[in-house]
């Protein structure tokens, strides 16, 4: 079995007017340390299925496997970091980071607990603005705390929603080094959504395309297999790099609206689930 | 701004360089709420001298014209408005009756201060007595006379009791304007505290649970437009039922009590509706966090819910203070509790010449000290209210 498994995952919203199916059998599997990307459309149901995930949104239909154990309810086993990075602005940086970290460390002495939130937030270059409020940092500069206090949990798996979506060109890949850095240190299992092509070509391991909505459901994966470490530079003078990202605009483009599992529709042709092969 | 503290001069116009930060005086004062000191502040401090005239012009001159225009007003209404026994004093009249109300107070803390003087007086004579004996206990003891001596020391220990007695005696002379004062203040901060206690923890269950709000929420609605009148005679009902007489001399009396309960059931209303909204209106996203990291309740309640809805709730208790401020003079007057209020309607029922007079005094002394209250509460709401856009 994998170590992280959605299987026929859907969310129904219901209301007055009837009910939408924003998500259908949503199926994936990832092993232990993998890096997954989710991109599609704005509005396709991707925050949806990472919500799902995370145990903050009801799921309807279908089941996620984390480790063995099905889910219920959101837990520290799964750090999440949102588009906002969502502080506490009445706590210091560091009384964010070690709210979470007094949760999963409740019998490690004060001190330890300490030095792992220092140790975090040096990490995410940080150290030294332990006692500065929310309020007094950037948007980048609190994103990072966001990445430090979901690194902070040692989660099973890391959870993020457009992370980088609020921030501005450069400040975006400085976090994108920041959180590759950290990933490659502890190589938590991640799950990662964002609609930006390079983000997730630069940072994952498969890239998984979601057709549109309503109902959607994924349209096609593909694999990145551009060696680890990676660095930006070297990335762009692989041709490969090329190919992957015509490969994810073209699907984003032209094949979005397709539904692979729907014979009604016309079968989308160009939706292998694999690469293509350098 | 044109504070330099360290650029070179330029040459065509050096500024001039304040000698101390009117930044930081002037932030102090719109912190403090005294915002409209802050362009004489600039002004000394030589920072855009025109545009500090015009800023003095608006906020001090012009209340300052409206404020003499009212005192014109209201020394023709004087002159006009009288009954056969009352007339609206003017203002030089409680000019005169705020001296003597301030005279009157000063009379009395040196009659007090006498009193206690004498009272000094006399215990030390008793001290000095019960002293005297000593030798001859002694000299009893010495000779083995232990009747004798167990006489004289139950006699030495009488005395120095009854000294003691002295020296607790209190001066009881009539209330003067200042001692109302402070029962008046006294009484609403009783009244205010027990509101806030009580109004916190039910708004902020109401605000973390839609039941438990939809089954109260028909008694809030039902319960806070009742006038203080109203709950007058209920609280005193409650409060004669559960507190016996109390004696004399102690601060906590059936009647202030009693002004202070009804002061509660007024004033308690817009804190709990405050903190409700306040809680109900958490970002979700705080939440989510509280979710993700499996807070305990408590942990919920004292490290999310309550700092992130402390801003509402002190707003409502600065609503309540407000309320209960005025619902207090009111209450005094009724419960007969010895505060500004009774004052107020003891003078009026006297009804000496000067008496309209004295009641025109209280009035801007409730006023002012309405005015102070709120000025707390606001520089307090302000203490606790975080940057909201920074989440
Ligand atoms: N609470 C909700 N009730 C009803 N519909 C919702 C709710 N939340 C999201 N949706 C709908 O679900 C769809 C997917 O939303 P979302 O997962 O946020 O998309 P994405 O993150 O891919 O942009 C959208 O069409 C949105 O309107
Ligand atoms: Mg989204």
């Amino acid at each position: 079995m994998s170590y992280f498994e959605a299987w026929n995952l859907q969310k129904i919203y219901r209301s007055k007017r009837g009910d939408t199916v924003v998500v259908q059998d949503f199926t994936l599997k990832m092993e232990r340390g993998e890096f997954v990307c989710i991109v599609g459309h704005s509005g396709c149901g991707k925050s949806t299925v990472l919500s799902m995930v995370a145990g903050l949104n009801e799921i309807t239909g279908g089941g996620v496997i984390l480790d063995g154990r099905e889910i219920d309810g959101a837990g520290p086993d799964r750090g999440v970091v949102f588009q906002s990075p969502c502080l506490l602005p009445w706590m210091t940086t560091l009384e964010n980071i070690m709210l979470g970290i007094n949760q999963v460390y409740p019998h490690v002495p004060k001190v330890q607990r300490r030095q792992i939130a220092a140790y975090y937030l040096d990490r995410v270059g940080l150290a030294g603005t332990e006692h500065r409020r929310p309020a007094e940092l950037s948007q980048g500069m609190r994103q990072r705390v966001g990445l430090a206090r979901a690194f902070a949990l040692a989660p099973k798996m890391l959870l993020l929603d457009e992370p980088f979506g609020m921030l501005d060109k450069l400040t975006k890949v400085e976090l994108q080094d920041v959180l590759l850095e950290l990933w490659n240190r502890e190589r938590l299992t991640a799950l990662m959504v964002t609609h930006d092509v390079d983000e997730a070509i630069f940072l994952a391991d498969r890239v998984v395309c979601m057709s549109n909505g309503p109902e959607a459901e994924i349209g096609d994966i593909l694999e990145i297999r551009i060696p680890r470490p990676r660095n930006r530079a070297g990335l762009l003078e692989t041709g490969e790099y090329y190919l992957l990202r015509e490969h994810l605009i073209d699907f984003l483009e032209n094949k979005s609206h397709l539904r692979p599992s729907r014979p009604g529709r016309p079968a989308p042709g160009a939706t292998s689930a694999t690469a293509p092969m350098p | 701004m044109s504070i330099a503290t360290d650029n070179p001069p330029v040459a065509a116009s050096p500024p001039r360089k304040p000698r101390w930060n009117a930044h930081a005086v002037t932030h102090a004062l719109d912190r403090l709420g005294l915002g409209f000191f802050s362009p004489f502040v600039r002004l000394v401090a030589g920072d855009e001298p025109e545009k500090q005239v015009h800023e003095i012009t608006l906020n001090i001159v012009l209340p300052g014209v409206a404020f003499a225009i009212f005192l014109g007003l209201w020394a023709l209404a004087a002159s006009h408005i009288r009954t056969d026994a009352q007339k609206i004093p003017s203002p030089a009249e409680t000019w005169a009756a705020w001296q003597g109300i301030v005279k009157f107070a000063k009379n009395e803390s040196k009659k007090a201060d006498a009193f206690e003087a004498r009272m000094k007086t006399v215990a030390q004579k008793q001290i000095d007595v019960a002293d005297s004996q000593l030798p001859i206990l002694e000299a009893a003891k010495a000779v083995g006379n232990t009747v004798e001596a167990a006489a004289i020391e139950g006699r030495i220990q009488a005395t120095r009791e009854r000294a003691a007695t002295y020296l607790e005696r209190k001066y009881v002379g009539p209330p003067t304007f200042f001692t109302q004062i402070a029962t008046s203040l006294f009484t609403v901060t009783v009244g205010f505290a027990a509101a806030t206690l009580i109004a916190v923890p039910l708004g902020i269950l109401c605000g973390l649970s839609k039941p438990f709000n939809t089954a109260i929420n028909p008694l809030i609605q039902i319960f806070k437009p009742v006038s203080p009148l109203a709950w007058l005679p209920i609280v005193f009902v409650i409060v004669t039922a559960l507190c016996k007489p109390s004696s004399g001399d102690s601060f906590i009396t059936r009647a202030m009590l009693i002004s202070a309960g009804t002061v509660t059931l007024c004033s308690l209303w817009p804190t709990l509706i405050n903190t409700a909204v306040g809680v109900a209106g958490i970002d979700p996203d705080h939440m989510n966090v509280a979710k993700v990291l499996k807070l305990s309740w408590t942990q919920r309640i004292f490290k999310i819910v309550l700092p992130s809805a402390l801003p509402m709730i002190f707003t409502g208790m600065r609503l309540s203070l407000g309320v209960g401020w005025m619902v207090l003079i009111a209450a005094d007057m009724l419960a007969q509790n010895p505060g500004l209020g009774k004052f107020v309607w003891d003078t009026f029922q006297n009804g000496s010449t000067t008496s309209m007079a004295q009641i025109v005094c209280a009035v801007f002394a409730i006023g002012i000290i309405g005015f102070v209250l709120d000025r707390i509460m606001l520089i307090l709401q302000r203490l606790v209210s975080f940057d909201e856009r920074a989440i």
